[in-house]
């Protein structure tokens, strides 16, 4: 039985309570902390290697030692609760369960590179995580663990919930500080790095909630506990959220490099109705995807890496044998042509490109050399754009059209979807198709 | 139309408060807008000129924040909100299905709403709840692993609160 560190209290009766989380030795790492001088954190951190679950990876130590110590601006801690990428449900879990553990690390966060204010970006649709964090900093302020003077230590923090409205693209850090500022979700160009001007003109920290909500085990276990949790270079457990075609979907916490196929095959029951597994994406619609024979790999950043895709935020989407790719990667073109702020051109004229290309391919109006195309429109989009969400959108399509070309020259061939679009589940009831867009 | 607005004290409070959680005000602008859709059920262009008078900021400034943002409201739904997600992990479960089973049922296309006024159809992105697939939400509720027994259950529902009389 493995170690479950994150959801250990999330069966714990009003676990996102502040009586419960002090019975369980909530905000003892907190004491622990503030009795410590903030340059200890960081290294502490730094020791343990903790690694940013919201996509990159990026050690988060690391990222708080660049704040400048002598900067005469209000530093800021923003804690990334977008929840964006499609398959990513873990989040709202640790806020909805766990809203405290998400505030100490977060407190913990803020006072190691000294910041005095927080805001909890909490994507807008997440009514129940919102009202969770909004009563937990209700207690927290109440028991002078949050405000001014916290516990006698002389060190002031205010934090908040702010939500977002409804775009992908404010889940990336510089989209989504100008968000909290109340502007279009633009990304910014950098350099500058939100370390030196962020929020408000000021120093400033992005970390997604599970990397916040596992500071307080560090802190309380050591960065050597942390670090045995999980292969070399990747410590802790992960919060893997499996969705799709498995037996047994949901969120489930496993050593950081649980192999993928012990996922699939075992935590997750195998597959629905039996039937053949054709594909993983093994961390969020943006990763590239996984044949079934490439899934023996281990769950984990490096491994993943070097497998080719990327453990991006743990989002394990699963799918059977019978998953038309195409349909796949139109449904992805679809998402990120939506979600594509508009502003660097490779992005907004290359990616609704790509997604009227599958449409035509998807519905039988294919040509020849489509999907040679497909991966021209892929490289050029890749690299050269403002922000990530270009390369979001060609690194999965790049892997559907490689791996699976036979499936795209089988459909520019036959003029039509073999499949006929996603499967649907109900075959007893006659469903009337809308149009395909 | 000019829509007559009135915006409520609690509402007024509230984004006075939400004001002073930041170093200047405009900050609040998406929160305050949430907080007036939430007591208008969307956001006519009165409303959003109320915002810009309320933040002193221009009221193309605020238009172009309203129009960028799914979430914010820019014609007003029916008297209940039906948001299926299509996205991967929902479609994969039948999400797409669900949706064309909604269309047929409500005969309406996706963003449009039902002529008695009743209902508005969106077909949404990834709501993060991809592991209970197919998701919809209701009025800002989650609804979770449909099904379009499920689905028939809800609009049932829907319907009997209507006609039990009182806006639900
Ligand atoms: C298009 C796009 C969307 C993103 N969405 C999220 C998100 O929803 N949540 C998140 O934590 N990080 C998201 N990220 C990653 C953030 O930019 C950032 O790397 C992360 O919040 C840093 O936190 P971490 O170091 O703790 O992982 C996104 C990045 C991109 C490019
Ligand atoms: S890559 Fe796309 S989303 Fe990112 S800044 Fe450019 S246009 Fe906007
Ligand atoms: S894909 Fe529908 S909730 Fe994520």
């Amino acid at each position: 039985m493995t170690e479950r560190v994150l959801t250990a209290r999330f069966q714990t009766p009003d676990s996102h309570r502040l009586s419960t989380y002090q019975a369980d030795g909530g905000y003892q790492a907190a004491k622990k902390a503030l009795s410590m001088k903030p340059g200890e954190i960081i290294d502490l951190v730094k020791a343990s290697g903790l690694r940013g679950r919201g996509g990159a990876g990026f050690p988060a130590g690391l990222k708080w030692s660049f704040v400048p110590k002598d900067s005469d601006k209000p530093k800021y801690l923003c804690i990334n609760a977008d929840e964006g990428e499609p398959g990513t449900f873990k989040d709202r879990y640790l806020m909805e369960l766990d809203p405290h553990a998400v505030i100490e690390g977060a407190m913990i966060a803020a006072y190691a590179f000294c910041a005095n204010h927080a805001y909890i970006y909490v994507r807008g649709e997440f009514k129940l995580p919102m009202m969770r964090l909004e009563a937990a900093l209700e207690e927290a302020r109440e028991a002078n663990l949050i405000g001014r003077n916290i516990l006698g230590s002389g060190y002031d923090l205010e934090m908040w919930v702010h939500p977002g409205a409804g775009a992908y693209v404010c889940g990336e850090e510089t989209a989504l500080i100008e968000s909290n500022e109340g502007h279009r979700g633009m990304p910014r160009l950098k350099p500058p790095f939100p370390a030196v001007v962020g929020l408000f003109g000021g120093p400033t920290v992005v970390n997604n909630v599970e990397t916040l909500a596992y500071v307080p085990h560090i802190v309380n276990r050591g960065a050597e506990w942390f670090g045995s949790l999980g292969p070399e270079k990747n410590g802790g457990t992960k919060l893997y959220g499996v969705s799709g075609h498995v037996k047994k979907p949901g969120l489930y916490e496993l050593p950081m490099g649980t192999p993928l196929n012990e996922i699939v095959f075992g935590v997750c029951g195998g597959m629905r109705n039996d039937r053949k597994l054709k594909a993983v994406i093994p961390g969020g619609s943006s990763t590239p995807v996984l044949t079934a024979d490439e899934i023996k790999v281990n769950m984990d950043f490096d491994s993943l890496a070097k497998a080719g895709s990327m453990l991006g935020s743990g989002a394990v989407i699963v799918m059977d044998e019978g998953t038309c790719m195409v349909r796949v990667a139109m449904r992805l073109a679809k998402f990120y042509d939506h979600e594509s702020c508009g502003q660097c051109t490779p992005c907004r004229e290359g990616v609704p490109w790509i997604r009227k290309i599958l449409v035509r391919i998807e519905t039988g109006r294919g040509c020849r050399q489509d999907p040679k195309l497909l991966l021209e429109l892929c490289d050029n989009i890749q690299g050269n754009t403002v922000c990530p969400l270009g390369d979001a959108c060609a690194m999965p399509i790049r892997a559907l059209v490689t791996k699976f070309r036979d499936e795209f020259d089988a459909h520019i061939e036959k003029k039509q979807c073999p499949i006929g679009g996603f499967q649907n589940p109900w075959p007893s009831i006659k469903i009337q198709a809308c149009k395909v867009s | 139309m000019i829509e007559k607005i009135a915006i409520g004290p609690e509402t007024e409070k509230a984004i006075a408060e939400i004001i002073a959680r930041y170093p200047v005000p405009e900050a609040a602008l998406i929160p305050a807008l949430h907080k007036v859709q939430d007591e208008l059920g969307w956001l006519p262009l009165e409303a959003i000129d109320w915002v810009a008078g309320r933040l002193s900021l221009p009221k193309a400034r605020v238009y172009g924040v309203v129009s960028f943002y799914t979430m914010f409201r820019r014609s007003k739904p029916g008297r209940h909100r039906l948001e299926v997600c299509t996205n991967l992990s929902c479609s994969l479960m039948g999400g797409e299905h669900l949706r064309d089973y909604l269309c047929e049922k409500l005969k309406i296309q996706p963003g449009q709403t039902t002529s008695d006024g009743r209902i508005t159809l969106t077909e949404v992105e990834c709501l993060g709840s991809c592991g209970s697939a197919p998701v919809m939400l209701v009025d800002d509720a989650f609804y979770e692993n449909l099904t379009p027994e499920t689905v028939d259950q809800i609009l049932e529902q829907l319907h009997q609160k209507e006609t039990r009389g009182g806006v639900s």
